[in-house]
């Protein structure tokens, strides 16, 4: 993305020497009006980039996120795209504000400045991130800080739902409604087209999580995403634990533990090569409980099943799981009306609802902190399969 | 001892015997509201440390004894480790737990029982939220300390009483000294397989402060514990009444962060990282009558690295020179009167300043002077040697620059804290070095200005990491 003014207007390629020895960083406007052929490896530009006069990011269709984004080479970002405050009601969003202070910040002042920094930083330095976008509270609130990061410009970037079939129609609903109130795109990989047409089978357990890698990195490389946004966090998992908030991918998704580059300070090397990309998780530093506390905070809003409702549910391998058009109690297996919430987003086979009251969002922080059960143990049947469940998945590009 | 240990297990986690079949019971599973005790609900400050020591000191241990004891591992983690170390026949004791199972996450790591990368781990305590990074210390261990302890407000340094000060341990206190983390805690670990001797800990203690002396490094804290049984670290212990400090817990909710030690000492930085420019492409939540007034609205976004910035400030932009007023700062669309380091706002500014990623706004009157040549610390952390003459990227806040290696004075001998001439560096080696800069970088002193001191050399090729540099005052 372009990033910063030279007089003249041509677009430099990324690490190609300015007249006057700084090395541009990409799609930067150089003095004399061509652009610079793409030679920076690092944003893995699309192919055939015009070369000519012109500079403005010929690419510019390549470029757009939909919901109108371009970048403009006179400035550096252009904020384009759709943001906005996603969902926090009564937000001040006039100019006029009246000024609140800061005194004291407190964990999750500190934690929301550095997913903000990180998603500021990924839209700087790459062309075409993307944000993976279920509908779950993680990715809400991720959608929340680039809003937060961009505003008053619309966030200037797509979403892309990994759409497995096995779907709460809630949270389909939501996501729907949130893409449209924000004027975002929103990118569908389907996981049932890979089924329909035989490029993936089921599984024998019929849960459809694992299915979700393949479908997820064609989507990428149609797309041609660099970069790609996760609301993946550190505590869900020890092998996400390792994990680095910019976290390279090979060609074929795979994330390679044991290799990782080091990352040190706020500086995040992004450099990839053509046909790599790196996934950001600007929330790997958060919790459960602080993801909560800051849902309450902020007053994001999310899909209704995370709140106490009356469903009917069945229990199997200890969790409760709904009945549904792809979920059914087996023999032995009686189905009860039960006041329920989900503490995750997931396959709706496979992810089971926890008992509880929690309706508002006070009570659901009261509850997690309380909680003796963590929420992908309390909640997702795939998890439990071995000790080494997601990092062997997370090592063939699931997310 | 093991028996100890199981009992404080046994006792700290409802309803583990679940027996190697796992699956919690239907009943104890599937309620989320159980009533037991466990953690605040409140936020507090952030506090980043790292642990350091040698293989075997009980760094994962120390770690996962600090995360069940704030009750940050709940009972499916727990359970499952104590299925593991049952597997493994940890301790020989049934119930005993292998806490270094909670931190060592990959395959790998379980399998050879060794800590093999960084790994993070969370747990608050109501006065604080804490961020551990747990750094293992054979392989790499210069790379996987500088890492952890890049950005850490403490660093917890383990040592055996059994083996005391090391060779290794003063190798880890000299990283911690060169990126001037602010606390040093040195916890004698393993206290209880001395019987909880105070002669034992006086003589380590003894050669932790003559150490930590001769590094210059400021008053460092030290700790008898036992990581596996728990003394000293979360509650103070009974069974060393000779000692009369804080528990390793206390210490680290009391120490300040960088942020609370630095912000009111350094003057404004903010690199910008990008420009917001909405021009037609609005947030949709923006009213009709604010869209007017925002429809020239320009705003310098970025992280305020040091210092605080008000309304009605005057400030300057490197690399322009230009001086100008501050006339709105931004965090979303709520206005903020003030705002200080760490925070990530957007800037609006009086005049048309030319501004865009790379530029940094600082203070007026404070504005660094541009630098075409670094002189600095570098970690080397690729296997690749760096020698004079290579060619590399320098990634300096929002800044990327050509960047040539054109002396390097010198590797730094830990063990000496001698500097010895070298023609390359090798990993994990800690050199002087000389860069010569395509471009201007607003970098200054590590030691004055520590986010704005700090970089990393990139591979202009392949993109690899090669080094983080911390700039230094050019050597006589
Ligand atoms: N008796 C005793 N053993 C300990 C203590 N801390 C760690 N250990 C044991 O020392 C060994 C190495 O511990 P580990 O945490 O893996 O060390 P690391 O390599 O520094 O991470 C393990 O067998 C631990 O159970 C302690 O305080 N007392
Ligand atoms: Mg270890």
């Amino acid at each position: 993305m372009s990033e910063s003014i030279i007089p003249g207007g041509r677009v430099a390629s990324a690490g190609e020497a300015i007249p006057g020895g700084r090395v541009a960083s990409a799609g930067e406007a150089i003095p004399g009006g061509r652009v610079a052929p793409e030679a920076r490896i690092e944003t893995a530009r699309v192919q055939g980039l015009d070369t000519g006069a012109g500079a403005s990011y010929s690419t510019t269709e390549n470029l757009d996120t939909g919901a109108g984004a371009s970048y403009s080479t006179t400035e550096g970002l252009d904020t384009g795209a759709g943001a906005s405050y996603s969902t926090t009601e009564g937000l001040d969003t006039g100019a006029d504000a009246s000024y609140s202070t800061t005194a004291t910040l407190d964990a999750l002042d500190v934690l929301e400045a550095e997913a903000i920094h990180v998603i500021r930083e990924v839209v700087a330095e790459f062309e075409r991130p993307v944000l993976l976008f279920s509908g779950g509270k993680d990715s809400v609130v991720v959608l929340h800080l680039a809003a937060k990061a961009f505003w008053p410009a619309k966030v200037p970037f797509p979403v892309l739902h990994v759409d497995t079939g096995h779907n709460f129609p809630e949270v389909l609903r939501f996501r729907d409604e949130t893409v449209a109130r924000l004027g975002i795109r929103l990118e569908v990989a389907s996981v049932q087209d890979y089924l329909d047409d035989g490029r993936l089978q089921e599984r024998a357990d019929g849960t459809r999580n694992p299915l979700q890698t393949q479908p997820l990195l064609d989507a990428i490389a149609a797309g041609r995403h660099d970069a790609v946004f996760g609301g993946a966090r550190r505590d869900e998992d020890k092998a996400r634990a390792k994990e680095r908030i910019i976290s390279l991918r090979d060609e074929f998704g795979q994330w390679d533990p044991r290799n990782q580059r080091p990352e040190l300070w706020s500086l995040y090397n992004g450099r990839h090569t053509v046909g790599q990309h790196v996934r950001a998780f600007p929330i790997s530093n958060w919790t459960e409980l602080d993801v909560w506390r800051y849902i309450e905070r902020e007053g994001i809003a999310l899909p209704p099943l995370y709140f106490a409702h009356e469903r009917d549910v069945y229990a199997r391998d200890g969790m409760w799981l709904a009945v549904s058009d792809v979920s059914a109690p087996r023999a032995g297996e009686t189905v009860e009306r039960r006041t329920v919430r989900y503490r995750t987003v997931g396959d709706l086979s496979c992810t089971g609802a926890v008992v509880s009251e929690a309706a508002t969002l006070s009570d659901i922080v009261r509850e997690v902190a309380a909680s003796t059960l963590t929420e992908r143990g309390a909640t997702r049947a795939d998890d439990r399969l071995s000790e080494a469940a997601m990092e062997d998945r997370k090592k063939d590009g699931y997310f | 001892m093991s028996e100890h240990i199981g009992d404080r297990v046994a006792s700290a986690s409802v309803g583990l015997d679940t027996g190697a079949d796992a699956s919690y019971s239907t009943t104890e599973g599937l309620d989320t509201g159980a009533s037991r005790p466990t953690r605040p609900t409140a936020t507090g400050t952030l506090f980043r440390f790292a642990t350091a020591g040698s293989v075997d000191d009980g760094k994962s241990t120390l770690v996962g004894r600090l995360l069940h004891d704030s009750k940050a591992i709940l009972a499916d983690q727990l359970e499952s480790v104590a299925r593991t170390s049952a597997e493994r026949g940890f301790g020989g004791e049934p119930g005993a737990i292998d806490f270094a199972l909670l931190t060592d996450g990959l395959r790998a790591e379980r399998e050879q029982g060794i800590t093999i990368d960084v790994a993070y781990r969370y747990f608050t305590t109501g006065r604080r939220s804490f961020i551990l990074a747990d750094c293992p210390g054979h392989v790499q261990y210069t790379r996987n300390m500088v890492t952890g302890s890049a950005t850490a407000d403490a660093v917890v340094v383990l040592v055996d009483v059994r083996n005391g000060v090391l060779e290794q341990t003063r190798r880890h206190l000299a990283v911690v000294q060169l990126l001037r983390v602010p606390h040093v805690i040195v916890a004698v670990n393993k206290i209880d397989l001395v019987g909880y001797d105070r002669a034992a800990f006086d003589a380590v203690a003894a050669d932790v402060a003559a150490l930590a002396n001769d590094l210059g490094l400021p008053d460092a804290h030290v700790i008898p514990v036992s990581a596996l049984a728990g003394d000293n670290v979360v509650e103070r212990s009974a069974n060393t009444p000779w000692y009369d400090g804080p528990s390793l817990l206390e210490l680290l909710e009391e120490l300040s962060t960088i942020d609370e030690l630095e912000t009111d000492l350094e003057a404004l930085r903010l690199p910008v990282q990008l420009v917001i420019r909405p021009q037609g492409g609005l947030s949709p939540d923006v009213t009709d009558a604010a869209a007017d007034e925002l429809r020239d609205h320009r705003a310098f976004a970025g992280r305020i690295e040091s210092g605080t910035v008000k309304v009605g400030d005057p400030v300057e932009v490197f690399p322009a020179g230009v001086r100008t007023t501050v006339t709105g700062i931004r965090r979303g669309p709520e206005a903020l009167a003030e705002a200080s380091a760490p925070l990530s706002v957007a800037l609006e500014l009086a005049d048309p300043v030319d501004a865009a990623r790379g530029a940094v706004i600082a203070a007026a009157g404070s504005l660094p002077a541009p630098r075409r040549e670094l002189d600095a610390d570098v970690f080397q952390l690729d296997a690749r040697p760096l020698a004079t003459g290579a060619r590399v990227l320098v990634k300096h806040g929002t800044t990327t620059v050509q960047a040539i290696v054109t002396d390097i004075r010198g590797r730094l001998d830990l063990d000496t804290l001698e500097t010895t001439p070298t023609a390359s560096l090798a990993t994990n080696d800690i050199g002087l070095v000389r860069l010569k800069l395509a471009a201007d970088l607003a970098a200054e002193p590590y030691a004055a200005h520590r986010r704005a001191g700090a970089f990393l050399v990139i591979h202009p090729q392949d993109g690899a990491t090669l080094a983080a540099g911390i700039v230094v005052e050019a050597p006589a």
